[in-house]
């Protein structure tokens, strides 16, 4: 069974602080990590790998220093890593970056693809999903467990008030939460050998892409501004038994015209 | 001159870091007060290759370098002095002279075992009245058949009570002084071996640190490390790197203690703002990091020293008297930033403290480092 799993290399949002005058994030200096979300899906793909065996192959797009994020992956025990790495690729939202993934999922070809939920610097969520949509695929978001059938996989999903299972057949896509596992650490065997094994790079023509269909030119969102929201006043307090606030608020609600 | 890690160290020691937060930290205090062995986190150690890490793959090692070993003691250390000696002991004491002394079949039968830490491995010298003095062995050996018949006593064996595998001196011939002494790999459970007294201790207290019995203790005479009168040379050898394994634990222990002063240094406020404005506590630091970064460049001299395969003797012995007593004079300082609260067990400084008193004492006191430095530079 080949496995792919699409990871991004994300700045350690812990230690990221944002610049007040102009919104954005300050990068310089901060740690970049694997995303966390997408760490769980690495030990998924190894955990099966140990108990059905499997191919594990970890795949992002990124500029060429995404390289540290791979080769971490490679000390955590997986089998192959791929870089897709191309200036073209620079800007691009998560239509674009998903369209670079699936393409490099065709020509790596798999059975099971595995991503993270969410990035913690982007928080789209939509990534993973879109991956999915461009290859056809089958594809279960939040999922919290896995077990691996033959031709298919049983999962559970998380849902806000409980769980679904599903079983779907193979090839699919999955996207996992936190919940799912606990990821390994790197090891000191795989630490030791993971610099010296060759880390597939991939651009716009291996993937046999145009330049419009990707990058900054190639994604349909356009972000306008990026604001921080000011800061609210503290608002009126009132200290009333439930009945006398119910109808406070209904009061004020009704001045200000919104009921 | 390059003092920066490869890109492997800087993986090992991002590992290392998370590791200790998730499995270290947590359980310090914890098997302090309770005198615990953490058995759980040698297995998981064990797994993730940190039992091994400097010696090859083909014999069993997790094919890492001495300075990542080092590295990996140091940063257990920052949290838990306790299970920094357990991963020393273990690697320089014991896997190390039978890697380096050991048949191939000794190797192959102890070596994978033990660097996969499936095994722990413990180093008995020190008796009741051969400590400094380690020469003065009473434990004998004598060769009847096949086998050695071991009879005395050790004391203070780091390990001990959770060892599998022990390396052992004892006296094969007393008119041969210390070129009568020679060395053995025990197992637990060889006939006649048993564990004594488990020592209450003021530190590192859930290190398990054992008395070890041997009654007509019956080991193969395969058994026997090196060559019949070697002993000495091994049990000097070994400690020689074992020293740069006790200074990397007393550099972490005194880096713990000094990153828990600067952070409550920031936090504590006192006359209405925090005592990090205060000079004399500003100086404090000053003087406690200036000595950590002297101890941390002596440490990893002697590592790489070791490493590169020179001659690390007086290196080793500088490292460990500096850093011990850098230990010993940085957590009492932390101890003191803390004030009322650093003497009470609601913060780890004076754990801390306490474990860093045995590092000025145990692989050598800073007396028997002083002896050799001293012979290193006046021969």
């Amino acid at each position: 069974m080949n496995i792919l799993v699409f990871i991004k290399q994300v700045p350690d949002t812990n230690e990221v602080r944002i610049d007040p005058k102009t919104g954005t994030l300050i990068r310089e200096g901060v740690p970049s990590i694997i995303n966390p979300d997408d760490k769980n899906a690495i030990e998924e793909a190894l955990r099966i790998k140990e108990e059905v065996g499997a191919k594990v192959t970890v795949v992002t797009m990124g500029p060429p220093q995404a390289e540290k994020a791979l080769r971490e992956a490679l000390a955590m025990g997986v089998d192959e890593a791929v870089l897709l790495t191309d200036r073209a690729f620079a800007g691009a939202d998560t239509w674009a970056t998903s369209l670079v993934l699936a393409k490099a999922a065709e020509k790596l070809g798999y059975d099971l693809i595995f991503a993270g939920r969410q990035a913690i610097d982007g928080d789209t969520a939509q990534v993973g999903p879109e991956i999915a949509e461009h290859l056809n695929l089958p594809q279960v978001t939040y999922v919290e467990k896995v077990e691996v059938l033959d031709g298919e996989v049983r999962v559970r999903r998380a849902l806000e008030d409980g769980y679904e299972t599903l079983r779907v057949k193979l090839p699919c896509l999955l996207t996992c939460i936190k919940e799912l596992n606990n990821p390994r650490y790197m090891n000191i065997y795989d630490i030791f050998t993971c610099y010296s094994k060759e880390i597939k790079v991939m651009g716009l023509s291996d993937l046999g892409l145009q330049k419009e269909e990707v990058g900054l030119i190639g994604s349909p969102t356009k972000v306008k501004k990026s604001f921080t929201k000011g800061p609210k006043a503290q608002g009126e307090k009132f200290d009333l038994p439930p009945h006398e606030a119910a109808n406070i608020i209904t009061e004020k609600l009704k001045g200000m015209h919104l009921i | 001159m390059d003092f920066s890690l490869t890109r492997e160290q800087q993986l090992a020691k991002e590992m290392f870091e998370k590791f200790v937060e998730n499995e270290v930290r947590p359980i310090a205090s914890e098997i302090d007060e309770t005198e615990r062995f953490p058995i759980e986190t040698v297995k998981k150690m064990g797994k993730l290759g940190m039992m091994g890490i400097p010696f090859e793959r083909e014999v069993g090692g997790a094919g890492g370098d001495f300075i990542t070993y080092i590295m990996a003691v140091e940063e257990l250390a920052k949290a838990c002095a306790t299970t920094s000696v357990i991963l020393s002991a273990h690697t320089s004491l014991c896997c190390w002279p039978i890697y380096t002394f050991g048949t191939d079949e000794q190797k192959a039968k102890y070596l994978p075992k033990l660097l996969k830490g499936e095994y722990l491995g413990a180093f008995a010298l020190t008796e009741p009245n051969a400590g400094t003095d380690a020469a003065s062995q009473q434990t004998t050996a004598r060769l009847e058949g096949d086998y050695y018949i071991l009879n005395g006593s050790k004391v203070f064996i780091t390990n001990g009570g959770y060892a599998d595998v022990f390396i052992v001196f004892a006296m094969t011939d007393r008119s041969k002084g210390t070129k009568g002494i020679s060395a053995f790999i025990v197992e637990k459970g060889f006939e006649g071996f048993s564990i004594g007294k488990i020592e209450e201790k003021m530190g590192i207290r859930a290190s398990s640190t054992a008395e070890l019995i041997f009654k007509d203790c019956k080991v193969p005479k395969e058994n026997l490390l090196g060559k019949e009168g070697m002993g000495f040379k091994i049990a000097m050898a070994t400690l020689d790197g074992g020293r740069i394994g006790i200074a990397a634990q007393a550099l972490g222990i005194a880096e713990g203690a000094l990153n828990e002063a600067i952070k409550y240094m920031k936090e504590r406020k006192q006359f209405g703002k925090p005592i990090a404005t205060f000079q004399g506590l500003q100086f404090y630091i000053a003087e406690m990091a200036t000595k950590v970064e002297a101890a941390r460049n002596l440490v990893y001299k002697a590592a790489w020293k070791k490493q590169t395969g020179q001659n690390y003797s007086m290196d080793a012995s500088m490292a460990k008297l500096y850093a011990s007593e850098t230990a010993m004079e940085v957590t009492t300082k932390a101890v003191q930033i803390f004030g009322g609260y650093g003497y009470t067990k609601d913060y780890p400084v004076e754990r801390m403290m306490r474990d860093a008193k045995i590092t000025e004492i145990y692989e050598g006191t800073s007396e028997v480092q002083k002896m050799v430095i001293s012979a290193n530079i006046l021969k």
